[in-house]
């Protein structure tokens, strides 16, 4: 089985909408996991229907029990991150500003702080409209996502690849450059990155360069929306052969893509004659990377 | 030497797991024994960042002299790898681990950073 | 009055409103505008000027010291980071993965982590005509957004304080630093599209001011794409419409090169006007 990691950097580059182009071109063949979780959006395209749901705990916030707690204040006075206030004559954490670094849970003079796991989200499996399954999850506000849900989604995602004998995982990883980005690359064979010819497009591309270079993986790259802007868009395939990665395409800028979209479908089943061979072809040549 | 491999299973029949930090178990081959030991590591799953370190400080913990992955260990843990007296080689990644241990005896790893 | 501009995903629009609004407020008020992106700042993209001030920002993380450490093995079980990590008689600080919380250092019985300044990133505070202009820039390979954006706001408090408007370019998301950027905000301004992907990002993101009590009104980027349902769901949720941003490729295009928008699109100049009516009625 390969994995094909789908990233970005910047938002808005159409990353979605590629997966969900490729996805249906090769629906047959493959599982696909949305691990864009901070917007989580392929379930508007696939219309999936959990045939599982899982409680997603990550991540610990400190909890003061009322009963034991003395007022001393130690804990709001060694908390760097101002998160325990006093209310009422009684201590009280903050839940959006504990970071859970459990310093006042190892100097409460009667235990009185305990640090509970926090239910942070839903992780689900489903099938969907394509017939391919899709793993994917909810995150509560506030929430992070994190490198542990990106590999639980991944994780669950291979296993079922596996079950149902599929040869390809499909990925929509996350954005930025932090851990959740390292746990969608690790494990992958492939990184498809999806830019657009923008000033700000291309230094995140850059950057994401950067944090990808540091693991073993072929890289590949697509341009949307290239005609928006002939000149960046040279720029980058200049930079693209400079740095080794392979150029797959410039996707066109057009309005089939947000046609699709607001129809709830992926842009190759929505205008198959002009979409679907160069998806067709993006996708042949994926599978060709070593 | 002392072979160490991210392994997704125990026995010499396992698939490299790809993965660094979030290996599921490791596995290390000890050539003057001719042993296969493992040791399990599923409990990663639970760390929400820093799987990368603290994988490492196992791995330093079973000291081997060699370490046969899939992607490479990313920035940090390769700061924590390079405190040891260590060689990492990368690319095994889909093969065995008796294939990856063959791969390399035969020089065809691609030595990591 | 400050103003958080937001928006549940990337892409949608929200530095370039963030930008216009700016400088079109800056027209007739003290305005300042703070890329608090920090991952990601482009709003420097659009605007030149003058250096004011160039400041280092620096965050405290453990430095081990040898000689004092008597290896009783308590740092890496203080940290819940995985940022202290034991190799033997070798005691090795990540820095990139310390959220600073001084655990490690002031539980520890030798005092071998004193708390040493390690830069955190850049804050860079320019002036473009009327405009002051912050940047918050994070070091790459650091992942704690949230104090470089604290830093970035106590800046803002002290350097803008008797300005009348001060615009955020919040980072996008519902995450923890999409919150520290909004939390202390008068007033947010959710920037969207009309599509199921815009219309359900956007409700992400309705779902935390509420949660947050921040007073907010949404702007419709790309009007014209898509369909009509995210009037539908602003109607049915009683949230104030402050302005449709009509699309077109050539906006598009005026974007990719970093340029102003609403001189050169009076539609995107009316739109503004339109917020900006808005704003003082609620000032």
């Amino acid at each position: 089985m390969k994995e094909i990691v789908c990233i970005s950097g910047k938002g808005g580059t159409g990353k979605s909408s590629v997966v969900s182009a490729l996805a249906w071109i090769a629906k047959e063949n493959l599982v696909v996991a949305d691990c864009d979780v901070d917007a989580a959006d392929l379930h508007l395209i696939f219309s999936p229907t959990a045939r599982k749901s899982e409680d997603f705990y990550s991540g610990i916030k400190a909890e003061i029990d009322p009963a034991k707690c003395i007022g001393c204040g130690l804990c709001a006075q060694k908390c760097r991150f101002d998160a325990i206030c006093r209310k009422d004559g009684v201590y009280e954490v903050s839940a959006l500003d504990c970071e859970g670094c459990g310093y006042c849970y190892h100097i409460c003079p009667t235990k009185a702080i305990s640090l509970p796991e926090q239910l942070v989200g839903n992780c689900y499996t489903s099938d969907t409209r394509f017939n391919c399954s899709l793993v994917h999850a909810k995150l509560g506000i506030g929430a992070d996502n994190s490198g542990k849900l990106v590999a639980r989604v991944k994780n669950e995602a291979k296993v079922l690849a596996k079950k149902e004998e599929k040869d390809y995982l499909l990925v929509d990883g996350s954005p930025g450059i932090g851990c959740p980005v390292i746990s969608s690359l690790s494990g992958a064979d492939i990184v498809l990155m999806v830019t657009e010819p923008s000033l700000s497009a291309q230094s995140d591309l850059a950057r994401l360069w950067e944090l990808i270079q540091k693991f073993q993986i072929s890289a590949a790259c697509i341009i949307n929306k290239a005609d928006i802007n002939p000149e960046i868009s040279q720029t980058i395939r200049t930079w693209l052969q400079k740095e080794g990665i392979r150029h797959l395409a410039d996707l066109p800028y057009s309005s089939d893509f947000q046609i699709a979209i607001t129809n709830g479908q992926s842009v190759t089943e929505q205008n198959n004659t002009k979409w679907q061979p160069m998806f067709l072809k993006i996708w042949e040549s994926l599978k060709e990377i070593q | 030497m002392k072979i160490a491999f991210t392994a997704s299973g125990d026995g010499w029949e396992a698939k490299i797991d790809p993965r660094f930090g979030r290996t599921d178990y490791i596995l290390v081959y000890d050539e003057d024994t001719e042993t296969l030991s493992c040791t399990d590591n599923r409990d990663i799953q639970q760390v929400a960042h820093g799987a990368g370190p603290k994988t490492s400080q196992l791995i330093f913990d079973l000291a081997p002299d060699i370490l046969i992955t899939g992607n490479g260990p990313g920035g940090n843990a390769a700061a924590i790898l390079s405190q040891m007296n260590l060689k990492i080689y990368v690319g095994a990644g889909g093969m065995s681990i008796r294939e990856a241990y063959q791969a390399y005896q035969n020089n065809q790893l691609k030595e990591g950073v | 009055m400050r103003i958080a501009i937001a928006s549940g995903k990337g892409g949608t629009g929200k530095t370039t409103l963030a930008v216009n609004l700016a400088l079109k407020l800056a027209e007739n008020h003290s305005t300042a505008l703070l890329d608090l992106d920090v991952e990601e700042p482009n709003s420097g993209i659009f605007l030149s000027g003058q250096d004011v001030q160039n400041l280092r920002a620096v965050r405290m993380v453990p430095q081990w010291d040898q000689k004092s450490c008597s290896l009783c093995g308590k740092c890496p079980t203080h940290c819940r980071y995985n940022a202290v990590i034991r190799l033997g008689d070798y005691i090795m600080v990540l820095p990139e993965l310390c959220h600073s919380c001084y655990a490690c250092s002031e539980l520890c019985p030798d005092n071998a982590l004193p708390m040493q300044e390690q830069s955190l990133g850049q804050i860079r505070h320019l002036r473009s005509g009327n405009l002051d202009f912050v940047e918050s820039r994070l070091d790459i390979g650091l992942e704690q957004a949230s104090p470089l954006i604290g830093q970035a706001l106590d800046y803002a408090d002290s350097h803008f304080e008797n300005h009348k408007y001060q615009i955020l370019d919040s980072p996008p998301g519902t995450s923890c630093a999409m919150i520290s950027a909004t939390k202390t905000a008068d007033y947010a301004i959710l920037i969207s599209e009309p599509t199921p992907f815009g219309l359900y990002d956007l409700s992400l993101a309705v779902e935390t001011m509420r949660h947050l009590e921040i007073d907010f009104g949404v702007v419709v980027n790309r009007w014209g794409i898509g369909n009509s349902d995210i009037l539908d769901y602003l109607d049915k949720e009683h949230i104030t419409l402050l302005a449709k941003i009509p699309h077109n490729r050539e906006i598009a295009k005026s974007y990719s090169q970093g340029e102003i928008l609403y001189q050169s699109f009076p539609e995107v100049d009316q739109a503004i006007c339109m917020i900006i009516r808005h704003l003082e009625g609620i000032a």
